[in-house]
């Protein structure tokens, strides 16, 4: 746990010391700049201090060369910084493929977590120590951000879409998650624990939660209950395309665009069907928004996903998208 | 003091009561209007500001319910932002100088600038009534659907506010771009032109270019709540992350609305205080250009975490880089400035150095908040809310109060106890960093914003910050007494105490109602110290 008075958080994942290490550069420039200037000011100051009060000061205008020194040198550190910073963020905005994936929905004002075994929880997150982590985000309301500063990473829930953010824990123990984007009354109460734990612990602690059947299970009882089935068939015989191995292909729509099926794809066209129609298919499609809540519809993707030509339903998606365009 | 001036037909004297002042078109007399009217809001505003530091001087939400928590800091960024910072220095020290720096009677259309403060006054008028009816939760950025679709406060009422209010600043900005193009003395070049001007004409172009997007920003949220329109609520269709985009392709240049005309007031005051030519003075005039324009493309990095593009953050990135380089140049040239000069320790000069630490401290922070890998961690934390207060009141408050002080016996014909304007500079820049220099650290911590109850490891540092509010507070009301006591005592100003270059300080103390006796003719560069020196010697 913290101490009682911290001044520096802890760091618990695989990219906190890479975040760490940027934010001592910056800070070391930084240092460096408001130093120097802090000590040529005061020294000017207290140098040129006026001696009478007709004194005027040199006559100096300016000069070229100086001009040049201080724009360049700020922007070659600029430049660094952000280079570093790029290539720091596309590292943390990319999940590994091999991902372990858990939902995650936000809503006014509670963290609800689903686990791919069908082991749900409130506010808390259980990981192993070790795995890449990849969280699918969504928001039942308004926005959110799920925040975890020991793992110096943080995602905004975006009601509408769902985005991504992934970790690899590197040390067992718990840490705050925030909720940091405002969210009304509660915001400061939307917050929880995530609990990282030795595998063995984590997978003792899966079985001994309370599971309702895993996020494909339940995708697949509401395919049927919702009646997708109906429509979306396995061959072409249905009035809606075909879903098996929809996801991560390509997509021709009536418009004559193409589209990559991702989760953000999928979500779209459940809760807004007319708004990417498929080739060849007819506009159709009731919408389910209202319908199907925000943890139905990671179930229902979860399930379209292993919906595979031939292969094994348990194929790990290799594309995550981080939000959308 | 020795030639104090009673000057009779001051701008102040003639003409007499109540309708004189409520319908004049004298700049002077607007802009002394706009100062009390922003000192109010200033106070109103720092009132919920003390109350936030309250509240969290303690782990608990004990003081207020996390519902007037929220309203409270809401009203703290509407009514500092839009009703003290943006009009700030422009509305007050802009209104009165920019006609007299150019050697104009009055500003391009008096009636216009007296049209601005009505549309300021209603559009305050309005979002006070937001708050008698009950406040408003949403946070100063009015984020959706939060703003849109879920608050049940009065977000309709404040944001008609402040899209009145946005006028106000339209039509300030419309009017000084006029009369600085149009109502130069003969002889005033652009390359001659004080930097205060430069400054403020940057700051108008943002005005006019950036305020009507966050106009029709506002009245688009104010249409999807009272009528339905659907725009930010995805339920409907809409897209939330746009209303982002539109707020901040305004509110980040608005911070370039807050600071550039305190860096033309900072300028000036280097150039006085050393009694020198500014260093590189036409680079620290085009930054000023620079900066207004190339801080119009980069709202994006307020949404590194929002579902963004990963690639427009790159863009927005990079630019964000290249934008702190202008206020870098400046930076090294108000130092440069003080090489060799002759340089006084008249209060002035501490607001200057104050100014100096602040905006340092403001600036470099930036890059942290740019740079989009450390940005994911520090995103909607304190280390954001320290820095933009750096920023807005370290370098905006410092360069506005440092101008009040370098200004006063100009636009009220008084001098303040020197000792006392030293004092307050002290205390405000010490109780600033106490106060913000924590949320630093907190940031990094990983303490987020908006936040009415925290975990108990972070009450130290808070404790430290409302500490520091306590000494800042100190400060402000010091200025507050001492700048209102003088007005109480006889006139006794001379023209030009500080021994200044600049066309307003060879007129009296306070200036006639015209300005001018006789039009004004420039025959030299803005700060020329050592030629006139030069000349008088050789006489």
């Amino acid at each position: 746990m913290q101490s009682t008075f911290p001044l520096f958080p802890q760091a618990a994942s695989s990219i906190a010391s890479d975040v760490d290490l940027l934010y001592f550069f910056i800070l070391a420039v930084s240092s460096f700049f408001a130093v120097l200037v802090s000590a040529l000011v005061v020294y000017f100051a207290l140098r040129y201090r006026r001696t009478h009060a007709d004194e005027v000061g040199h006559d100096i205008h300016g000069s070229i060369a100086l001009e040049l020194l201080w724009t360049v040198i700020p922007f070659i550190l600029a430049m660094v910084m952000f280079f570093w910073g790029a290539d720091l963020y596309f590292r943390i905005a990319r999940p590994p493929a091999d991902a372990m994936e858990i939902f995650v929905v936000g809503k006014q004002w509670m963290w609800k977590v689903q686990h791919p075994e069908g082991v749900r929880e409130i506010n808390e997150l259980h990981v192993p120590v070790g795995r890449p982590v990849r969280i699918t985000l969504g928001s039942e309301d308004v926005l959110h951000d799920y925040y975890i500063p020991a793992f110096r990473v943080k995602m905004d829930a975006v009601p509408g879409k769902l985005t991504t953010m992934w970790f690899t824990a590197t040390k067992t123990g718990s840490y705050h998650i925030f909720c940091a984007e405002y969210c009304g009354t509660q915001h400061s109460g939307m917050v929880g624990q995530v609990i990282v734990m030795e595998p063995n612990d984590y997978e003792a602690w899966l079985a001994g939660g309370r599971s309702t059947g895993t996020a494909v299970e339940n995708g697949e009882k509401l395919f049927t209950q919702l009646a997708c089935i109906t429509c979306h068939k396995t061959d072409s015989s249905g009035r809606g395309p075909i879903l098996t191995g929809v996801f991560g292909s390509t997509v021709d729509l009536q418009d004559g665009r193409q589209v990559v099926a991702d989760e953000n794809y999928l979500r779209e066209s459940i809760m807004n069907p007319q708004a990417k129609v498929v080739r060849n298919y007819q506009p159709i499609m009731p919408t389910f928004q209202g319908t199907v809540s925000e943890e139905n519809l990671l179930q229902l993707i979860a399930y379209i996903k292993t919906l595979k030509v031939a292969a094994p339903a348990t194929a790990p998606a290799a594309a995550a998208p981080r939000g959308g365009q | 003091m020795n030639q104090a001036v009673k000057e009779p037909n001051s701008y102040l004297d003639a003409p007499h009561g109540v309708a004189s002042w409520l319908l004049t078109k004298d700049h002077k007399r607007i802009a002394l209007l706009y100062l009390i009217s922003i000192t109010v809001f200033f106070v109103i505003g720092a009132l919920f500001a003390a109350s936030i530091r309250v509240e969290l001087l303690t782990p608990e939400g004990d003081l207020f319910s996390a519902d007037l928590y929220n309203k409270v800091f809401t009203l703290h960024g509407v009514v500092m932002i839009f009703f003290f910072l943006i009009p700030s220095i422009p509305a007050t020290l802009g209104n009165f100088l920019v006609p007299i720096m150019c050697g104009a009677k009055d500003l391009a259309f008096p009636r216009i600038n007296l049209l601005s403060w009505y549309l300021y006054l209603i559009g305050a008028t309005l979002t006070l009534a937001a708050v008698a009816l009950g406040g408003v939760d949403t946070g100063w950025t009015f984020y959706t659907p939060y703003s849109s679709m879920a608050s049940n406060t009065n977000v309709t009422i404040a944001a008609l506010g402040v899209f009145i209010a946005g006028f106000s600043s339209i039509l300030t900005g419309f009017n000084f771009i006029v009369t600085i193009h149009r109502m130069r003395a003969p002889g005033l070049t652009w390359f001659r032109m004080p930097l205060f001007l430069w400054a403020n004409y940057a700051t108008s172009l943002v005005m006019i270019l950036g305020t009507p997007v966050v106009a029709i920003t506002i009245l688009l949220v104010g249409a999807e709540r009272a009528l339905g329109f659907a725009i930010f609520d995805p339920r409907m269709g809409g897209d939330p992350v746009l209303f982002q985009h539109l707020f901040w392709f305004y509110s980040h240049p608005a911070v370039y609305i807050m600071i550039l005309p305190g860096m033309g007031v900072i300028s000036e005051l280097v150039a006085a205080v050393s009694r020198k030519q500014i260093f590189g003075y036409s680079f620290v005039a085009y930054s000023s250009l620079a900066i207004a324009i190339i801080g119009f493309l980069v709202w994006g990095h307020h949404m590194f975490v929002s579902s963004q593009s990963i690639y427009a953050g790159l863009v927005f990135s990079i630019i964000t880089m290249i934008v702190a380089v202008p206020s870098a140049v400046k930076t090294f040239n108000w130092t440069a400035t003080l090489y060799k000069g002759s340089i006084t320790w008249d209060s002035p000069t501490y607001w200057v150095i104050g100014f100096m630490g602040l905006f340092l401290i403001g600036g470099l922070t930036g890059l942290f908040l740019g740079s989009m890998g450390l940005d994911v961690h520090l995103h909607d934390t304190y280390f954001v809310v320290a820095h933009f207060h750096y920023i807005m009141v370290g370098g905006g408050v410092m360069a506005f109060l440092g101008g009040i002080h370098f200004w006063w016996p100009k636009m009220t014909g008084r001098m303040y106890p020197e000792v006392a304007g030293k004092i307050s500079a002290v205390l405000v820049f010490v109780g600033f960093n106490l106060t913000f220099f924590p949320q630093f650290v907190l940031g990094y911590l990983g303490m987020p914003r908006r936040y009415h109850a925290y975990p108990e490891e972070f009450q130290i540092l808070n404790v430290l910050s409302t500490s520091g509010a306590a000494v800042l507070g100190t400060g402000y009301l010091l200025i507050l007494f001492y700048l209102v006591a003088s007005l109480f005592k006889p006139r006794n100003a001379p023209a030009n105490p500080w021994g200044a270059t600049g066309l307003e300080w060879e007129i009296p103390s306070p200036p006639i109602t015209l300005n001018f006796e006789t039009d004004p003719i420039v025959t030299e560069d803005a700060y020329n110290y050592a030629g006139r020196a030069r000349k008088a010697g050789e006489k």
